[in-house]
């Protein structure tokens, strides 16, 4: 599949800003503290920001309003109803953050859930397509959450290390979902590699009975929607380099800058590796996202024999 | 509504395309592209069309196949190796995934007919259905940003302004092998679900679970190079001759 950047960033972007949400709804940031209520502000910037650049890839952005109405079959309506929901307490939340001081727990905790779903409707969008088998899975929203919530506690944790300086629990829970999310992808991408492809050229034509099936023609020379859409083709050697990369860089290094942060009390330390496991993280996760469109085969490319 | 309709179509239009007929000729590929590029929704453009990278919107395309049995590489010898011609447009599938992930309504599956459209008014161009479409039978046009797939040449068949004959799609009024039918598949005696029955026709791709309405035909067993070797012998050998043959090759054979 075709790695748009606008998806990629916008899956990126909005799943930490979700994940922060998440640490914030969950009261594990001090209310009163100043980095906090630039934590909450961040959160909504972060998921507006990714919102507005999934506007960008669509052919007619000025209806985009409409994709509200079919949440009763559509993953991506889903998504794009409870992103404007989840909104309300996220809002009400900064909310009674910045005014306030205060934390107000059933609506943090309403913030965190509805945010969650939201992250899962984005990775049903992926996951319910049975076109493209490597994305049709569980696995793949688990990945997506478990993600969302290590970016974003990671984020938390930088946070806290400006603010009252209780990192424990923030950077705790980041380790974990660090560990769980990575060894979820991990399984992710062991069953796309021995995945054993649900059509086949001979499927796809019917002409099994006859033998095997190749291209002889493409339909035209040139290339079509199709084929740059559908047809996107990553090096097999380039794409285990690109996720040794994204193993390391979105999960090995910031477990190890997290746990120096557990480990120290010197503030200039832990300000820099706080920052240093967001940053590496996030870098890691862009090519974690690259990956999941680019090695992602549709079923489509059985009849380009690609 | 991009839910799917609840009860069956009564009727299921679509086509029944002949793979052992068609001959590979691209005439449906330009007859559709013409009638569709002035007929429902928006026109099919094209992108640098005078240009050495051309690209467009075609909602029928056919492709080429070589079909290649076990141990049949050199075409002759073990196998009957061979070139199949494939037309492929949209197969109005009855369980369309793309019509459920559309987001904003604008794909929808006709309870009428069966036929699947997208109406463009609504369509905001994210691209989800197409990639729904396990048979590439979507095409983002990239002038218009909106989704255009085949409309069974809805402006065709009910249209009363035109001659009774042109009321079929355009590429089935176009094939001059007369590979492509088209027809009412629920309907067990219409002309479509008769040849269906009797050619074995099938679904492309099953396993996706998507339920086409249209069916191909597969080609036929082709005749074996070996089996016409009896009849070169046959030239070689006058003992069946009568009549006038029979005085010409006696004839011949005192000369």
């Amino acid at each position: 599949m075709h790695p748009a950047l606008s998806i990629i960033a916008f899956t990126t972007v909005s799943g930490l800003g979700y994940g922060l949400a998440i640490s914030l709804g969950g009261g594990f940031l001090d209310p009163s503290a100043l980095s906090t209520k630039i934590a909450h502000v961040t959160a909504l910037v972060l998921i507006g920001a990714g919102l507005m650049s999934s506007t960008l890839h669509l052919g007619n952005p000025q209806r985009a309003w409409r994709a509200f109405s079919q949440w009763r079959s559509s993953w991506l309506s889903r998504e794009g109803v409870m992103a404007v929901l989840t909104f309300v307490p996220l809002a009400a939340s900064a909310g009674f953050s910045l005014w306030e001081s205060r934390y107000v727990p059933a609506i943090g905790m309403l913030g965190a859930f509805l945010s969650m779903v939201t992250v899962y409707c984005t990775a049903m969008i992926y996951a319910s397509l049975k076109s493209v088998p490597a994305w049709h899975t569980p696995l793949t929203p688990l990945c997506y959450l478990f993600f969302s919530l290590s970016g974003g506690f990671g984020l938390a944790t930088l946070f806290a290390v400006l603010g009252d300086g209780r990192v424990v629990m923030p950077a705790s829970l980041a380790i974990a979902f660090l560990a769980l999310a990575w060894s979820a992808k991990l399984f992710w991408r062991n069953r796309m590699n021995t995945l054993r492809p649900t059509s086949t050229p001979e499927t796809a034509t019917g002409l099994g009975f006859i033998g095997k099936v190749r291209l002889f023609e493409r339909p035209h020379i040139n290339d079509n929607y199709l084929t740059s859409e559908m047809g996107f083709r990553v090096a097999r050697k380039h794409a285990a380099k690109l996720a040794a990369m994204s193993f390391v860089l979105g999960g090995g290094l910031p477990i190890l800058l997290l746990a120096v942060v557990l480990g120290s009390t010197a503030q200039p330390v832990l300000m820099f590796a706080a920052f240093l496991a967001v940053l590496s993280h996030v870098t890691g996760m862009l090519v974690e996202r690259w990956l999941f469109f680019a090695e992602a085969r549709h079923a489509v490319m059985n009849y380009y024999s690609t | 509504m991009t839910s799917l309709p609840v009860a069956e179509p009564v009727k299921k239009l679509g086509l029944v395309i002949d793979l052992d007929v068609c001959v590979g000729c691209h005439a449906c590929v330009i007859s559709c592209k013409e009638w569709n590029t002035g007929g429902y929704g928006a026109a099919l453009s094209d992108q640098d069309p005078y240009g050495a990278d051309v690209s467009g919107t075609f909602l029928n395309r056919v492709h080429t196949f070589e079909v290649i049995p076990e141990g049949g590489e050199l075409v002759g010898e073990a196998g009957e190796a061979r070139i199949v011609h494939f037309p492929k447009s949209c197969l109005h599938c009855d369980d369309a995934p793309c019509v459920t992930v559309c987001p904003t309504g604008a794909s929808y599956k006709r309870t009428e007919d069966g036929i699947v459209l997208v109406d463009e008014d609504m369509c905001i161009g994210c691209g989800l259905c197409a990639w729904a479409c396990p048979y590439g039978a979507r095409e983002m046009d990239l002038a218009a940003g909106v989704m255009k797939k085949c409309t069974l040449c809805v402006d065709r068949i009910y249209n009363e302004t035109i001659q009774e004959i042109d009321r079929v799609p355009s590429c089935v009024r176009t094939c001059p092998a007369n590979a492509r039918h088209y027809g009412d598949l629920a309907d067990p005696r219409s002309d479509v679900s008769l040849m269906v029955a009797a050619r074995g026709g099938i679904d492309l791709m099953p396993e996706q679970g998507t339920r086409p309405v249209n069916k191909y035909l597969p080609p036929r067993p082709r005749k074996p190079l070996g089996s016409t070797a009896e009849q070169l012998l046959l030239a070689e050998n006058t003992d069946g001759a009568t009549g006038f043959f029979a005085w010409l090759d006696g004839v011949l054979e005192r000369i």
